[in-house]
């Protein structure tokens, strides 16, 4: 770990490194700090231990129950986060939800908000939710096409960068090097090749629709407040949640929210926001940290840390794509530097 | 109302009538005239409540109708042929969760070789989906299995497929008489979903189901399928009670009571069987029709009462089973177990080749002489068949196989068939 990166001891009252809440005016606190959270994603569901995608999901459904007063309903793509909530006669869903295929949760998520229009209950919202794989690749024509129709449906994509649900596979999302069950890191281009992969934000932005953001599990009041202000929206929404997954990317389960902050930090993960196909704001680094000290604790990443090998080039390279977005999603700025 | 119009128009025309909620619809021929006739009546603000959904496929078109149907809208949209094939997970999904939509079929084959014309090989790559499938005989049932589909698909939770021949009665002009409102408003009662996505009673829809309960989950299926068999004929009568004609039913008979050769078909070439059945007749013959009406559910029962004790059964279809032979005489093979009726399969008209009158006088003929053997492809050309044998005999890279048989044809045969 480089010494910029072990130095960060240091407390905020609030946002990123915040400690706790209670510097924070009561109504700025969390949905989840709140007794009166709808538990649309409820205990008892069998994700695995520090599961990003459950966090994420958890804060992102019950931010939208509160913005939609609870009239939400979930239509969902097949992966991790509909196997893990619906062991059944268990289900952890505490809203109407719908799960169809892998691939059509967009789709889906257009008919039921045509069947709210028709019926003349407009006040009843819709969300479609997936992972990467449902999102970027197999769910990608009809998402794409909802996009287009600029249907009345906010969808959430829950990136942890690989089809985990199935053991961890290669995915569209996944990023450059990675060690994935088809990408292994072997041959003269170990793990994930370069010049692969697509970043669906931006995908979404260029369908000019109300809204596109991305949020992070690491930065929950942020994520909360985008899922807020989608809803605020009427039209196609799209939200991209970076969830790191403990068990398909070799880390710890209590490291799921500092992996998913230092990948915001090394500039890998952008969080930004844009309306109409306009980027409108973004989420500076605080400090910026190189990508190292995001990749090293990962052990999907572990053949470019092998002993004595250290694989200087490739890792050049991640830091190159770490550094495009910093310059193109403005994420380092003069006033923010030092805070 | 009586009205000579397209085959597609009436369809629509009667599914407007049905009162749909959503429809969505992805454009492919021959279902095009369909979805661009219920289209315009949403436009015009004829078919008013409705939501006319242009989407980017088949498989979103069936999917958006998965979550309209399941947020309790009535349902329906159309397909043929690759579009069908295209959406087949879907179509299962459908079945699998019980959404009562309706879906027009207008039967086209099946590529490669591209072929845009009639064969009913669509529908029957998808007959074991757990749909019910009603087969038209006429563009005048086409229009009323349609107002008969939505009440049997919303009394039984249960998807229901209707087909027609694509461009053999989508695109033909004939006359049709179009019920009116009133009397679809009284046949079809408003949609009361068994299941429906609502805040007010959340409940979590297409959950996993692992070995414990799937077995269960399937049979009931087919047991839903085995109970349309009565709700079919039921819903038949119902609508003769109210529009005053015959249409659907699980069979129809034409000219059986003392025919010893029967002739099985589905769909509108039962309408050119009859005519010949009708020649025959006049010559002595003693042959009749069956024209399968529901597919899906498989009719066997009553079948088996119409064939038993003939001489002998020809199954005419419109599809193929390579490496099988027949689908449909299989499934009546089924129907005459224990019975040692000898069944014929007939393949014929796939791809659009035209069946005609002469043909399947010689072939019924054939039958009648006891000359047609077990599986019979109808108006074939051996020559160029053993032309393109023999270039893959001599050739290893002889190359591929349809292009090298329409050189064979030569330019200009396409337009004389």
């Amino acid at each position: 770990m480089t010494e910029q990166t072990a130095q960060r001891v240091k407390f905020y009252q609030k946002g990123t490194f915040t400690v706790g809440n209670r510097l924070i005016d009561a109504k700025e606190r969390n949905v989840q700090a709140s007794m009166e959270r709808s538990n649309a994603i409820t205990s008892g569901h069998r994700a695995c231990q520090g599961c990003g995608e459950a966090l994420g999901a958890r804060y992102a459904l019950d931010a939208a129950m509160v913005a939609t007063e609870g009239q939400l309903i979930a239509a969902n793509a097949t992966g991790c986060l509909e196997v893990f909530t619906t062991p059944y006669p268990e289900t952890s869903w505490q809203l109407p939800w719908i799960h169809s295929l892998f691939g059509n949760a967009a789709a889906v998520a257009t008919g039921v908000a045509a069947a709210m229009r028709v019926k003349g209950r407009e006040d009843v919202r819709v969300i479609a939710q997936g992972g990467d794989g449902g999102t970027t690749d197999i769910g990608f024509g009809c998402l794409s096409g909802m996009f287009e129709r600029n249907d009345d449906v906010l969808y959430i994509c829950y990136d942890n960068e690989g089809y985990m649900n199935t053991g961890v596979q290669r995915s569209s999302a996944t990023p450059p090097t990675a060690r994935t069950a088809t990408t292994m890191p072997l041959g003269p281009e170990p793990g994930n090749v370069f010049g692969t992969g697509k970043f669906m934000p931006e995908i979404a932005m260029a369908h000019r629709i109300p809204y596109v953001a991305t949020a992070s599990v690491a930065r929950l009041h942020d994520l909360e407040a985008k899922v807020r202000k989608a809803m605020s929206f009427r039209g196609a929404r799209y939200l991209h949640i970076y969830v790191p997954c403990p068990l398909g990317w070799g880390t710890a389960p209590n490291a799921t929210i500092s992996i998913a902050r230092l990948a915001m930090e090394c500039g890998l993960f952008p969080l930004f926001e844009a309306e109409h196909g306009a980027f409108t704001d973004s989420t500076p680094i605080r400090r910026k940290i190189p990508v190292e000290d995001y990749l090293k604790p990962q052990r999907r990443f572990a053949h470019l840390f092998r002993k004595g090998r250290v694989d200087v080039e490739r890792i050049a390279r991640l830091q190159a794509i770490a550094d495009a977005n910093i310059k193109r999603y403005e994420l380092l700025r003069e006033e923010e530097e030092g805070v | 109302m009586l009205k000579q119009t397209e085959g597609s128009h009436a369809v629509a025309e009667a599914v407007a009538l049905c009162r749909p909620e959503v429809i969505c619809a992805y454009p492919i021929s021959p279902q095009t005239h369909i979805v661009e006739g219920v289209g315009e009546l949403v436009k015009s603000g004829e078919l008013k409540n409705c939501e006319f959904i242009n989407v980017e496929s088949e498989f979103a078109a069936l999917s958006v109708a998965i979550g309209s149907s399941a947020a309790g809208a009535r349902t329906y949209t159309a397909t043929a042929s690759q579009g069908l094939l295209f959406m087949a997970e879907a179509v299962y999904n459908v079945s699998g969760l019980g959404l009562p939509i309706v879906m027009t079929i207008g039967n086209r084959a099946i590529g490669a070789p591209i072929n845009i014309w009639n064969d009913q090989s669509d529908s029957m790559a998808l007959r074991d989906a757990g749909w019910i499938q009603l087969f038209a005989e006429t563009n005048q049932e086409a229009a009323d299995l349609h107002i008969q589909a939505f009440k049997l698909a919303e009394a039984m939770s249960l998807p229901v497929m209707v087909c027609m021949d694509g461009f053999i009665l989508t695109h033909a002009y004939e006359r049709v008489d179009i019920p009116d409102q009133e009397q679809v408003d009284a046949f079809l009662p408003p949609f009361h979903p068994r299941q429906v996505l609502d805040p007010a009673h959340p409940y979590s829809i297409g959950a996993m189901v692992g070995p414990e309960a799937f077995m269960e989950v399937r049979y009931l299926a087919h047991a839903k399928q085995l109970q349309a068999l009565k709700e079919i004929p039921e819903i038949a009568a119902e609508f003769k009670e109210t529009f005053g004609r015959e249409s659907g039913g699980l069979i129809h008979c034409y000219r059986t009571e003392d025919a010893e050769t029967i002739v099985v078909s589905l769909g509108s070439v039962c309408g050119t069987i009859k005519d010949v059945v009708d020649g025959m007749r006049d010559g002595g013959s003693r042959i009749g029709v069956v024209s399968l009406c529901a597919f899906r559910p498989f009719p066997a029962e009553a079948l088996r009462a119409v064939l038993e004790s003939r001489k002998r059964v020809v199954v005419l279809e419109k599809c193929l089973a390579p490496g099988r032979g027949g689908i449909v005489a299989s499934e009546v093979r089924f129907a005459l177990r224990g019975m040692t009726t000898p069944v014929h399969t007939v393949i014929a008209g796939l791809g659009g080749r035209p069946i005609t009158r002469p043909s399947l006088v010689q072939l019924f003929e054939s039958a009648l002489r006891n000359e047609l053997e077990d599986i019979h492809f109808l108006d074939l050309d051996w020559e160029v068949i053993n032309r393109e044998l023999k270039r893959e005999r001599e050739s290893r890279r002889s190359g591929p196989t349809a292009e090298n048989i329409l050189r064979d044809l030569g330019p200009g045969v396409a337009k004389a068939v």
